[in-house]
């Protein structure tokens, strides 16, 4: 990474991570932007310290009888080892986001040059790559929750900022915004969203059916 | 801080190296007699049955037995350590969900941790576990919600109130060394 991580994680994500809490689609879109940042890499260990303390604060439930030496014939039959993926990074995807890469390796057209790889649906939110030509506009929409998009590859600018490589944007309802990709490479980014997007303007409502989103 | 404070979570540390390094059963009965019934009810008060979480907890508990070469008292205290070990079984067990998580790092034996490295470290999550229960009690009880997985991530605020900053910056600090000593 030659350029600077300039937009960071929020204080809700981090937390929501660092507790375990959030939906599939956005652990992924946190594992990929920490993979890349060690800013956020540091604050979320610093979120489960707090959640380390949290535990040590509730009133304890003493465990059963017996407890102690069936974890300890656990251990022995040794069933409680789990084999690690052993995924790693492959071009511009970071290894959290590789496997399911590999899993799902389908590009669909929806329209305006832009492409989708939809990566995840369900359990309260979807998250998906789009690969946007280098100086291709993502139409106008607005969010009925919170809308991730992290870039992989490439840059996109819009009404708020420039992001490049390992940024994240966060956008929550308020936000109407119509990304462009920068010239030079086509834009790859992770979009993760907790809701449907909303687009203005009939095309555009067709191109979000056709998106799945 | 006193050193009692201090001692506890040096102590965890040393018994952790023990069941590393010897296999030591009495060593893991303290850890298990101290942590044990807290990730128990940690996982209780996320919805979990007693059953359940008795049966994860005892996960969570030979987890630490098997993987205790991994813990690092420079990175996180026992109790950190252990709450991330939970909550990844409570994911993988009680939620079913693939759990992506971030890239390695590749520490090396170079970066060995330094006792003083440790300290600082077990100190700064001393002060941060403190400065939680000093916390006026609305505002504790949101970040135990957050915890417990009674909030959305929409609703746990973008303030928390806690004096943060400290264990983040150790850790960005040894960050900032493993990428020099890796270039």
């Amino acid at each position: 990474m030659t350029q600077k991580i300039q937009h960071h994680l929020t204080t809700p994500l981090l937390m929501g991570y660092a507790a375990g809490t959030l939906p599939e689609a956005f652990n992924l879109v946190v594992a990929t932007h920490v993979s890349l940042c060690d800013d956020c890499r540091a604050a979320l260990a610093e979120f489960e310290a707090v959640g380390g303390e949290t535990m040590l604060d509730v009133a304890p439930v003493a465990m059963s009888d017996g407890a102690l030496a069936g974890t300890l014939a656990k251990i022995a039959q040794g069933d409680a080892v789990v084999a690690k993926s052993t995924a790693a990074r492959t071009g511009p995807y970071p290894a959290p986001l590789a496997p399911y890469v590999r899993d799902f390796a389908q590009w669909k057209k929806i329209g305006g040059g832009v492409s989708q790889m939809l990566l995840h649906t369900g359990d309260r939110a979807s998250v998906r790559l789009l690969k946007i030509p280098a100086g291709t506009a993502v139409p106008d929409h607005g969010h009925k929750g919170t809308e991730l998009t992290l870039v992989l590859q490439g840059a996109f600018v819009d009404e708020t900022d420039r992001f490049g490589v390992g940024d994240i944007e966060v956008a929550n309802e308020d936000m109407h915004h119509t990304p462009i990709a920068e010239m030079g490479e086509d834009c790859i980014c992770l979009s993760a969203t907790d809701a449907p997007l909303a687009f203005h303007g009939l095309l555009p409502r067709i191109a979000g059916r056709l998106m799945g989103i | 801080m006193t050193d009692a404070q201090l001692d506890k979570r040096l102590a965890w540390i040393s018994q952790l190296e023990a069941v590393r390094d010897r296999q030591d059963r009495a060593a893991f009965a303290e850890l298990f007699d101290y942590f044990a019934p807290r990730v128990k009810s940690f996982l209780m008060k996320s919805g979990s049955t007693p059953e359940l979480a008795e049966e994860c907890a005892q996960e969570v508990m030979a987890t630490l037995w098997n993987k205790a070469h991994m813990f690092d008292g420079s990175k996180a205290s026992v109790s950190t350590w252990i709450f991330t070990i939970a909550r990844n079984r409570r994911i993988d067990m009680i939620r079913k969900l693939r759990r992506p998580e971030p890239e390695d790092l590749p520490w090396g034996p170079e970066s060995a941790p330094s006792a003083d490295d440790t300290i600082a470290l077990q100190q700064e999550t001393e002060i941060l576990g403190r400065a939680l229960a000093e916390l006026p009690s609305k505002q504790r009880q949101l970040i135990e919600r957050a915890y417990f997985g009674d909030l959305t991530h929409s609703e746990i605020a973008s303030e928390t109130g806690l004096p943060l900053g400290t264990i983040k910056s150790r850790i960005r600090l040894a960050l900032d060394r493993l990428r020099h000593a890796m270039n």
